[in-house]
């Protein structure tokens, strides 16, 4: 019996030895190695998001929009279908190891698309950009991730999510002229996301003439905001600028209007608080809540004509947070590059993707005309065509209204 | 007289001391410091010392369990917090229901009763379900089995509720008389605090007349001296043991329902944090204590609100607030080294133990 089944799988392997030599060798030459995608075989493309959690809403939401765009290629590439699964990235350091190190075990995967917070990937995109995967991230806004230099810059890493230099600025303009506030405090949870937002609003507030009372810090799941509030209640600022997570920052539009001194001062978060969940989980504290986000009235006429209507088609919702326009555009720049540099027989048959040659064609794209604007990529990674709007809540009505610019 | 000393100190004895030693300086030079530079106004201080007290009732009244139950079956009930978080979770639905229909805001003290009431029905519920399910078949095991037992119990009911709710939390609706501050004199309370602070302190005082002046209190008592001995002298042992998770189960449920009043939002995971800082709380005054677990909840409420903002500041460590967890669970490690029994508790004799 065995070894009839030795002789069997002699004949296989011969057989699969003749027929490959009948079709032109496919020979790898790039300086990272090739992905092989046989005849038959999907070519996958990995998410790396939060999809749990009380942060679920934002990882969802872009995986949405990248589901988007996958159906709207008709889930195929050179022939092949696409593949498209992931890893739950927890917005958390913890979460990025955990998918980074899941991932990057796994040579099938072209690219990832992630991850949802800067925190996860600043972990994992050591692993990654090791394992030489192209990485492009619809919502890590962090400014060190591009920084060139920075050794949280790494080669492989680009976004079509705004750099937050530019969405801390604009929260500071909005605080400075519109508002027309002196004093501001800020408050951040650690996380890197926020952190380096907090600062750059700082930063900029500072150069526009107004005073800083005081940077605080608080953990991603506390409850009691009352030490912290009391604080920065004692610098008696207008404002405060506490750009963090759903959890913490419903937490402290509660609690701030019930803090003593800090009733009538307005306060903003940033992106991470784009969502209904703030709505429930903030009462009718929510009132006056600013938050900024990229410009949804400066999308292109697509946005509105068909892909949110396929979007509620798909997912029975309207968007749930800000990011499935990025994660749209940033897998259809995927797509392009790798139909641009795949090699062999790009008919659904036996190809190459060489991940030097998808890297180098993703730094170099110019002017690709995506929902989101003309996207551009700098040689470090940063392809966003930012236009940052604030918008503000009032009780009982979502999306929050546009108020800036 | 000092050759003796000489005997009885040791190294470790002496490094300990020294740590203490720097500890309390610093604590004292850090508050110097902060009173010196004045930034906090004499309101702000009284702001801070209302919520540390709000907490600190909080996590009396969750410690309580902890501490009943550890009396009687010398084992630490790590699944408490989950006990705290079903009552509440469960509670919130109701909470919505009666919204819904408008009996919130035009009955709301009633409504306000019905889910206290039905969060403590809740968390007295499941409290005696686990014990009967997950204790009672090992109350002769070796005691590290039932404190296994009782973690593997605390992610079970966790991941049920995940489960059962998902990950979303939910929000209590706000009750209109609950809005605004009642002036103490010239202090302003918010009335949510006021409220927490006294019914937390009424409870503990009903617990505590409970456990020292009824015939079941007595036989509790007497159960956690020598449970042989009280099953001689005809107390049901068993139904002595559920009382007392009955009672645990359902100061558990009113604390879920004041720290939602305060916070407004509940979820599968709400229950860590408090547990983990009650657990504090009950070695803190000396658990198996009663009037311990008021003490070290009280002192521990106290503690975290106060303690960043006025010895940490002064240190001139940067935002100091981040460190509150730090603080509670900093207090733990040095009870353990320095006072292990708690500031109330005996020695526990080696035979107990």
């Amino acid at each position: 019996m065995s070894k009839q089944l030795f002789a069997l799988f002699a004949l296989l392997i011969l057989a699969t030895t003749v027929f490959s030599a009948c079709a032109p060798a496919l020979e790898c030459t790039d300086a990272l190695g090739c992905v092989t995608v046989n005849e038959g075989d999907p070519v996958h493309f990995a998410y790396a998001m939060v999809i749990a959690g009380p942060d679920a809403t934002l990882g969802i939401d872009s995986r949405n929009g990248a589901e988007i765009a996958i159906a709207d290629k008709g889930g195929k590439i050179l022939g092949h279908d696409i593949k498209f699964d992931g890893e739950d990235d927890q917005c958390s350091a913890e979460g990025g190891q955990a998918a980074g190190t899941k991932l990057a075990a796994d040579p099938s995967v072209v690219a990832v698309i992630g991850t949802s917070c800067s925190s996860a990937l600043r972990v994992a995109m050591p692993l990654w950009s090791k394992a030489g995967f192209t990485v492009i991230s619809a919502s890590n806004t962090a400014p060190d991730l591009t920084l060139a230099g920075n050794e949280n810059n790494h080669p492989g890493y680009l976004r079509t999510a705004h750099n937050d230099n530019v969405q801390g600025k604009a929260a500071a303009q909005f605080a400075w002229e519109v508002l027309g506030v002196k004093k501001a405090a800020t408050i951040h949870d650690g996380s890197i996301y926020a952190q380096q937002l907090q600062q750059v609003f700082a930063d900029e507030f500072k150069v526009l003439g107004g005073e800083i009372t005081a940077q605080e810090s608080i953990a991603p799941d506390q409850t009691d905001m009352s030490g912290v509030l009391t604080s920065i209640a004692a610098g008696a600022p207008e404002f405060i600028y506490h750009p963090i997570f759903i959890q913490a920052g419903t937490q402290l539009v509660r609690q701030t209007k019930e803090t003593p001194g800090l009733e009538n001062v307005k306060s903003m978060g940033a992106d991470g608080m784009f969502s209904p969940d703030v709505m429930e989980g903030s009462g009718d504290a929510v009132q006056g809540f600013y938050v900024s986000s990229p410009d949804f009235s400066k999308f292109g006429n697509d946005y509105e004509k068909n892909f949110k209507p396929t979007y509620l088609e798909m997912f029975g919702s309207e968007p749930v947070s800000i990011f499935h326009a990025h994660a749209y555009d940033a897998f259809n720049m995927l797509y392009a590059c790798v139909e641009k540099v795949a090699q062999g027989d790009k008919n659904g048959g036996n190809m190459l993707i060489g991940r030097q040659a998808l890297r180098d064609c993703m730094y170099g794209t110019r002017s690709f005309n995506g929902l989101t604007g003309s996207l551009t990529c700098s040689a470090t990674g940063d392809c966003a065509d930012p236009n940052i709007a604030v918008y503000e809540y009032s009780v009982g009505q979502y999306p929050p209204v546009k108020v800036w610019p | 007289m000092l050759k003796r000393w000489r005997q009885s100190v040791t190294l470790t004895d002496l490094v300990v001391w020294a740590i203490g030693l720097f500890i309390g300086f610093a604590i004292v030079y850090g508050t110097i410091v902060t009173w010196q530079q004045a930034q906090y106004s004499t309101e702000q201080w009284i702001n801070l010392t209302i919520d540390g007290l709000k907490l600190g009732g909080i996590y009396a009244l969750i410690a309580l369990g902890y501490t009943l139950v550890y009396g009687i079956l010398r084992m630490i009930n790590f699944a408490h917090s989950e006990i705290f978080m079903v009552g509440p979770f469960t509670a919130v639905f109701l909470a919505k229901y009666l919204n819904s229909i408008g009996f919130y805001d035009t009955n709301p003290i009633i409504s306000l009763l019905l889910i206290t009431i039905f969060s403590a029905t809740v968390s007295a519920t499941i409290a005696i379900l686990l014990e009967r399910i997950a204790y009672r078949p090992l109350r002769f095991a070796p005691r590290l089995v039932p404190l296994i037992t009782a973690i593997g119990a605390s992610f079970f009911l966790q991941y049920t509720f995940r489960g059962m709710y998902g990950n979303d939390p939910e929000t209590y609706p706000t009750l209109d008389i609950l809005k605004g501050v009642i002036y103490l004199g010239p202090i302003p309370i918010p009335k949510t605090d006021a409220l927490v602070i006294v019914s937390s302190m009424l409870l503990m005082l009903i617990l505590y007349s409970i456990v020292q002046y009824t015939k079941m209190g007595k036989a509790m008592r007497s159960v956690s001296e020598d449970k042989a001995a009280a099953a001689l002298m005809g107390i049901n042992v068993d139904r002595v043991i559920v009382f007392t998770f009955t009672l645990g189960g359902i100061s558990a449920g009113i604390a879920g329902i004041l720290y939602s009043l305060i916070y407004g939002q509940v979820h599968f995971y709400m229950g860590f944090i408090p547990g983990l800082k009650a657990f504090t709380a009950a070695v803190l005054g000396g658990i198996g204590n009663v009037v311990g677990a008021w003490l070290g909840g009280t002192l521990l409420g106290l503690i975290e609100s106060l303690g960043p903002n006025l010895f940490l500041s002064g240190l001139g460590i940067p935002a100091a607030n981040q460190l509150k967890d730090g603080i509670a669970f900093a207090i733990l490690v040095f009870i353990l080294i320095f006072r292990p029994q708690g500031l109330l508790g005996e020695r526990i004799s080696k035979s107990k133990a």
